[in-house]
């Protein structure tokens, strides 16, 4: 004599989630019960009609607002790979060369370079996702300019004084904490008078501690500054070409210079 | 597989969804948008090798939860968010007189708990402990409200009284 048959078992026979064991006995009770097997041949029938009715949302391009952000990321994906095995390529040959000439100074991608390479990415990305925004570009916002700079110095552990490129023609909308590598990072939005934005990202995860120069990466359409300065990373991001975010970059860095 | 990768993967699945919880495309391709912005600040908290289909619906939900709650909603034209507002019985008995046979009209005539729990589980063919992950509701409930949300469409779409929502359906 097995169990009573309940209503969750009617159910998961519905949705074909019943235990096997239990099969038996829920058939047996449609066959004496046949108002609730035409129930539940009801509910199937409802599942259907839903697929039916809504799968076909799953074969319609996704639409612009969100393709956008899609394709900078395809794009991204790709360039990823390829700088990945560059990386890899440089590492081999290097390693090779070491090998081969171990007291020659041969300079040899490590780790701090892998970190640096990083850098670039995570902020394209990151500029491509949120600059299309027009609802909320920012969590905080330049009117709250004390709130902004207190809280993101305080999720980085390091203070943190938005460069003021006024001068440059761009005004500060705000900013926004993000999940960097291993902790938080901010990003710091601005527009000029046409709407074209320009984003500085910021971290603090640069462990390997090591200073470099000026650095340029194109990603699609995203031109991206950046640069290590001991713990911190900064990277200026924009649709410009290399002259015009190099002028903006120079003035970033000449700002940021006292504060560290 | 690169986590951005896993997010963008999931992004036609969680318009279906939305679309059918919702029933109109302009309101549920913004709360995909809302899901994917949260989803993408909170990448880090999301734990690697969990399910992120079921991380991302979770998001979505309570956006949606708090969309509802949003006083803003007391503003829209009066249709059926509103008649789920009357005392029991007010909404349903017009609804039984109009006979809406029509699934789109049917499924937004139902409360939307129970909505997004039948959507999950017939739609996303979820496993009913994945809908409950993802609601962060009790597996009971999660059966109670399917058995419920499924016995009102039924009637709704046979053009039958609804029962009160009080009433336990056997």
């Amino acid at each position: 004599m097995s169990a009573p048959v309940t209503e969750a078992e009617l159910q998961a026979w519905v949705d074909g989630q019943l235990a096997p064991s239990r099969r038996a006995a829920v058939d047996g009770y449609l066959e004496l019960h046949p108002a609730e097997a035409a129930r539940l041949h009801a509910y199937r029938e409802h599942n259907i009609a839903l697929r039916a009715r809504y799968n076909p949302v799953l074969d319609e391009p996704v639409p612009a607002a969100l393709t956008q952000v899609r394709h900078r990321l395809s794009a991204r994906w790709r360039a990823q790979s390829l700088r990945a095995a560059a990386m890899l390529a440089l590492t081999l040959a290097g390693g090779a060369a070491g090998w081969l000439a171990r007291d020659a100074a041969t300079p040899t991608p490590d780790a701090a370079d892998l970190q640096a390479a990083a850098l670039p990415r995570s902020a394209a990305l990151a500029h491509a996702v949120y600059t299309p925004e027009v609802r909320h570009p920012v969590e905080v916002g330049a009117d709250q300019q004390a709130h902004l700079v207190a809280w993101l110095s305080k999720r980085l552990g390091a203070p943190l004084k938005p460069p003021q490129l006024q001068a440059q023609g761009y005004a500060l909308e705000g900013g926004r904490l993000l999940p960097g590598r291993s902790g938080p990072v901010a990003q710091l939005m601005y527009r000029d008078a046409g709407g074209a934005r320009l984003t500085l990202y910021v971290s603090t995860e640069q462990t390997h501690s090591r200073e470099t120069g000026f650095r340029f990466a194109q990603e699609g359409n995203v031109g991206v500054f950046y640069w290590i300065d001991g713990q911190f990373g900064y990277a200026l991001s924009a649709s410009l070409d290399k002259p015009a975010l190099a002028a903006l970059a120079n003035a970033v860095y000449a700002q940021l210079q006292p504060a560290s | 597989m690169h986590d951005s990768e896993r997010l963008i993967a999931c992004l036609p699945r969680l318009r279906r969804y939305a679309r059918a919880l919702l029933g109109g495309r302009a309101g549920a391709d913004d709360l995909v948008q809302d899901t994917v912005e949260r989803g993408w600040d909170k990448l880090a908290s999301w734990r690697r090798g969990g399910d992120m289909r079921a991380w991302l619906f979770g998001i979505m939900h309570n956006l949606h939860v708090d969309q509802q709650r949003r006083p803003a909603l007391a503003t829209e034209p009066l249709d059926e968010e509103w008649s789920q507002a009357l005392p029991d019985g007010a909404g349903d008995a017009a609804a039984g007189r109009l006979a809406l046979r029509d699934m789109d009209s049917a499924l937004r005539r139902l409360p939307p708990e129970q909505r997004a729990v039948l959507l999950l589980v017939a739609l996303e063919e979820m496993r009913y402990d994945e809908v409950a992950a993802a609601l962060d509701i009790p597996l009971g409930t999660v059966m109670s409200r399917l058995s419920r949300g499924r016995e009102r469409l039924r009637l709704l779409m046979e053009g039958q009284p609804l029962p009160s929502p009080l009433k336990v359906i056997k």
